[in-house]
């Protein structure tokens, strides 16, 4: 590093060495642990989406086994969803929230350090199960009773059960740090009407994970018992309901659809902002939507399980919960607009990948409430009407917002720029290979092609929205090839960003780039929602208005 | 409108589209499907036409670049008015929804019914009609109704082993096949076809390869189908010692050809083999040649299914397909 | 984008210009949160949720077993009479635990929060009991029937917690012992407190729905 450039380095006056990261309980070095960790499963969940469609780009292709597909999938959703997804949120969370409230820590940044280690351990222990030959196979959602002994002999469900049970117990570890770090370290002034949306989001992001880990992990240990000491919660034959376990899963499965989206809800709502130059419109409507969301969406669980055989009763209720939630995920994307409506919007790479997101959720949305029309799920579900509608939610969804904010946070984490060439063909092949990949499958399940088959029959009708999807998949890989590469090339190659590139109005840009480990020199104190708005117009400060 | 219709016309384009339903409930379903798509579309031109809009339209102009634009916190009426209009929109939705679940699920069984049992296994279907006295696979004859006189299928659904999902699009939605439990389906069918369904929850390796066939036919063809459904295995004395063969393999182990010893129930039931037109649950056509080389190496054809691979030579394979042939 | 350097220092110096002004007015004063007790609070409440739906799962299968035995005629009422009382007990003495160890009276702390984790034993104890009882004479196994499952399950968990409480109380004796915490600081033993308080709240739902009315 040359002496002109000084910035970046100042920051941390001792050089980092491996045994730094390893023991680090600093919660920003926690945070970029927990991002590289989920881009290394994430080119591992990509690599076996690419299989996938690999294997469905022709009916009756035999390029790998059902056993080995069966197993591709399973890891692919597991990994996408607990490995990917949600890890890429907490970490950004991780890193931004002490900042944005102005602490210098999470509340417990041992208790942070074991969460993640807790994640990485569960994660590494799924992927083990590849290399003992058996991966689990039994769908990310493992429905009993194929998950018992009976019809799953291998360890892959093993696997699965003890992956996801230390993984989820570091979860729960960080729901209960974000939550007291939120509640009890805010900076001065900072009332809990004052934090940032982002703030907001991953506080109800993690009451959603105290309340919907547990039944999991409750649900994964009697499946454990059940496997290896011969109890029978979920086996038929002995009395035990097999629905049970769907009721178990899916009351943690649908707040984790949440939980995978209320913080991406919460980057879009810092991003939009900035990048339309304009304060959020209707602040205290987009937080009251996110507590609605939360609250609604844990009644919402068994609109997965319309076609078991409820009661019509039930059968009601959760379509009419189901339909209840579109009002205040409509609330947030109408803010949006209306925050965009009147600004001055700039279009740097940042909001390229946020305005990508509220146009393909908007899609995920819709079809959300096409198939909480239970006479219309009983059609689709289960077809890949549902693979293409929650792909738009959170590939078209998180996975837009978090590639924003990577775009967006990576100056003040790394001091430097990724390069906004790179981003914007990253951002144009993304909406591209997105929608050819995941827009054809909604036809395809319309079709009537279930989801989760190796193959399919040539007359079918179903070749050429496989081979779109497919084509659409490969320049997805393409994509991510040029974000990995600007990733990691812009580290050193990077235009030096300062502390404050984007003109942003949250504490984390009050800082250097990248933070000293005390984050702030002297604890900042605050009067409204945008301290710098405030100090960079102190003649139209926003706590007059607010 | 004209344009919904021809994406409708794409969307009808396969065997299994829900887009071609043949029963009642499958129309209403579609008649909704097309309610909802419509209102989606609708609000997805709203939506996305003011964020186009917005990005066009206030995209920064580079003369005044520095100048922050007018800042509004928000506006009441403008939040209420769009928090009450979805409200009132999928109010609505939930209204439509509430009747046509009443008409795809209603509360008293209708009258005039055939019933069927349908047995989930891995990874083909059992179909029983207990008042019938026939048991087949794969393959399920049901008759006809008329405008004037509809009939009823009634189908209760069981599973052997893990949870399958019973689903053939153009006749309604999908039921799901759960061990322990006992689910109901119905469907009314007037016009004479082949209806194609698959199993649509995951049941392991060769949840791909289940297929359903539902072959809809007049009174009379069902009658005639059912009356030899209903006799025992044909003897045709000239296959005797092909005859002899199979009985003495490992097949009638989990197989049945009612009338002979023969008498498993694990795969499916062989009496009328010749009366199905497909095997190995619709993966292979049931022709001689197939039919052979399924017997020969069913691992290959539906690799990991449960029918072993008993490593017969050409000639036992000969013989049993020979003897199989005249089950007429 | 922007040239301008803005730290820490300068945001709090150009909001403090404006925290005089404090009659334009806070109309609600937000409460303050502990950082130890909010995240046993959080902790606590995923406990409940776990240990509620294992308590779920024991009520939806009551009656349901198809073999026996049943829990009326495995079960032995006076025996976990006994070793609830205990367990409720043990609520009484932490909190005189606490309580002494606030006063500074270290006698009466390690006095109470010793006879809290024998009770906590002796609850084990009569739990080891019974297991023993239901295993060799009434042939219960988790496998022989839905009851077994439910059974050994929320019961072994619940004891699994029971064990953790212990262990947690003897890190405190040595940890006061040693002097690390005192009458100064004693928000640990408050918060050990807590979660006991929570596992014996546990006990009383299982004790009703476990030995009574699924008896």
């Amino acid at each position: 590093m040359s002496a002109a450039e000084p910035s970046i380095e100042a920051a941390d006056s001792s050089y980092p060495t491996l045994l730094t990261w390893l023991s680090t309980v600093d919660h920003k070095r926690i945070g970029i642990l927990y991002l590289v960790a989920s881009l290394w499963f994430f080119i591992q969940g990509g690599i076996e989406s690419l299989v996938i469609r690999a294997q469905l780009w022709a009916p009756r292709a035999e390029l790998v086994s059902p056993e080995v597909y069966n197993q591709v999938y399973t890891m692919h959703g597991t990994t996408m969803i607990f490995l990917v997804v949600m890890p890429m949120l907490l970490g950004f969370g991780n890193y931004m929230l002490p900042l944005m409230i102005g602490a210098r820590d999470m509340a417990f940044p041992r208790l942070n350090a074991l969460s993640f280690w807790l994640f990485f351990l569960g994660g590494s222990l799924l992927y083990f199960s590849f290399l003992t030959g058996h991966a689990p196979d039994v769908g990310w959602f493992a429905y009993a009773p194929l998950t018992s002994k009976a019809f799953s002999r291998n360890l892959g469900t093993d696997y699965w059960i003890l992956g996801l049970l230390v993984s989820g117990i570091g979860t729960v570890g960080a729901g209960v740090n974000l939550i007291t770090t939120t509640l009890s370290m805010r900076a001065p002034g900072m009332t809990i009407g004052k934090m940032p949306l982002f703030v907001w989001m991953l506080l109800f992001n993690a009451g959603l994970i105290l309340f919907a880990f547990p039944p999991l992990t409750a649900a994964q240990a009697m499946l454990l018992l059940d496997r290896n000491i011969g109890t029978h919660f979920f086996e038929a034959q002995h009395g035990g309901m097999a629905l049970l376990w769907q009721h178990l899963f899916w009351f943690f499965g649908h707040p984790e659809v949440y939980i995978m989206v209320l913080p991406a809800f919460g980057m879009v709502s810092e991003i939009v902002p900035v990048f339309s130059r304009k304060v959020i419109f209707g602040y205290e409507s987009v937080a009251a939507a996110t507590v609605a969301i939360a609250f609604i969406s844990m009644g919402v669980w068994a609109h997965h399980m319309f076609a078991v055989g409820m009661s019509r009763w039930l059968d009601m209720f959760f379509s009419g919960a189901s339909f209840l939630i579109a009002v205040p995920t409509g609330i947030k994307i109408f803010n949006w607009i209306a925050t965009m409506y009147g600004g001055k919007l700039w279009f740097a790479t940042p909001m390229l990948f946020v305005t990508g997101f509220i146009a393909m959720f908007v899609i995920g949305g819709l079809t959300g409430i096409i198939l909480a029309t239970v006479p219309v799920d009983l059609q689709v579900t289960d077809s890949y009407f549902v693979v293409a509608h929650f792909h738009y939610v959170l590939f078209g969804g998180s996975m837009f917002a978090i590639m924003g904010a990577f775009y967006y946070w990576y100056p003040k984490m790394t001091g430097r720029m990724m390069s906004e060439r790179l981003g914007r063909w990253h951002f144009v092949l993304m909406m591209i290979g997105f929608n050819l990949a995941f827009f054809p499958m909604h036809i395809a399940g319309v079709l009537g092609m279930p989801r989760r088959v190796y193959t399919y029959s040539p007359g079918a009708g179903w070749t050429i929205w496989n081979q779109l999807s497919t084509a659409g998949a490969f320049v997805l890989l393409v994509a991510f090839v040029l974000f990995f590469v600007n990733l990691i090339m812009s580290y050193w190659r990077g235009r030096v960003a300062g502390n404050d590139p984007w003109d942003a109005w949250t504490l984390e840009w009050a800082t250097t780039s990248p933070p000293a480990s005390y984050n702030f020199e002297q604890i900042p104190i605050v009067r409204s929602r945008r301290p710098l708005w405030d100090l960079k117009h102190p003649e139209d400060p926003d706590w007059k208005h607010e | 409108m004209v344009s919904l219709a021809a994406v409708v016309s794409v969307l009808a384009d396969s065997d299994m589209s829900v887009f071609r339903p043949a029963t009642p409930g499958a129309e209403s379903i579609r008649g909704l499907f097309v309610l909802v798509l419509a209102v989606a579309a609708f609000i997805f031109v709203l939506t996305e036409g003011a964020l186009v809009y917005c990005t066009i339209r206030f995209r920064k102009q580079q003369a005044d670049a520095n100048e922050e634009p007018p800042q509004i916190y928000g506006s009441l009426p403008i939040e209420l008015a769009w928090t009450v209009g979805p409200f009132l929109i999928v109010f609505v939705l939930f209204l439509v929804v509430i009747r046509v679940l009443m008409e795809v699920r209603p509360a008293s069984d209708p009258p005039n019914v055939v019933r069927v049992t349908v047995v989930g296994h891995q990874w083909w279907w059992e179909y029983q009609y207990p008042e019938l006295g026939v048991t087949t696979a794969n393959e399920m004859h049901v008759p006809c109704g008329t405008d004037k006189e509809p009939r009823t299928i009634y189908l209760s659904l069981r599973s052997a082993d893990v949870i399958h999902s019973f689903w053939v699009p153009r006749l309604g939605g999908k039921t799901d096949v759960i061990p322990g439990i006992i689910n109901h389906a119905f469907f009314q069918v007037n016009k004479p076809d082949t209806y194609i369904g698959r199993c649509s929850e995951y049941c392991g390796t060769q949840h791909a390869n289940m297929m359903i066939r539902v072959i809809a036919e007049p009174k009379e063809a069902f009658d005639k189908w059912v009356a030899n459904e209903v006799k025992p295995a044909v003897k045709d004395e000239s296959v005797r010692a092909d005859r002899e063969v199979f009985l003495g393999l490992g097949c009638v182990a989990c197989h049945t050809v009612r009338g002979t010893s023969a008498r498993g129930t694990f795969g499916p039931d062989l009496t009328h083999l010749m009366s199905r037109k497909t095997l190995a649950a619709g993966l292979l056509e049931n022709t001689p040649v197939d039919l052979a080389r399924w017997i020969h190496d069913p691992q290959r054809y539906k690799p990991g299914c449960k029918m072993p691979d008993l490593k017969l030579d050409e000639k036992t394979v000969k013989a049993v397909t020979a003897y199989l042939q005249t089950l007429e | 984008m922007s040239d301008q350097s803005i730290d820490a220092t300068t945001a709090a110096a150009g909001a403090d210009d404006n925290a005089g002004s404090r009659s334009t007015g806070r109309r609600w004063t937000e409460p303050t949160f502990d950082r130890g007790r909010t995240g046993m609070a959080c902790f606590l409440a995923t406990e409940g949720v776990f240990f509620s739906t294992l308590i779920l799962s024991y009520a939806i299968y009551i009656g349901q077993s198809k073999t026996g035995p049943t829990p009326r005629e495995a079960l032995s009422l006076p025996l976990v009479i006994g070793t609830s009382a205990c367990l409720l007990s043990s609520s009484l003495t932490i909190i005189g635990a606490h309580r002494g160890l606030r006063r500074g009276n270290l006698r009466r702390f390690f006095v109470l929060l010793g006879s809290t984790m024998l009770l906590g034993a002796l609850f084990l104890a009569g739990t080891s009991y019974e297991w023993w009882d239901l295993i060799v004479n009434k042939h219960l196994l988790p496998g022989t029937n839905l009851f077994g499952t439910t059974f050994y399950t929320l019961v072994g968990f619940h004891a699994f917690h029971v064990t953790m409480g212990i262990i947690a109380m003897a890190i405190l004796l040595a940890v006061v012992a040693r002097g690390w915490i005192s009458q100064k600081n004693p928000k640990a033993v408050e918060l050990v407190s807590w979660y006991w308080h929570l596992v014996d709240g546990v006990w009383v739902v299982i004790f009703t729905v476990v030995y009574v009315i699924s008896r």
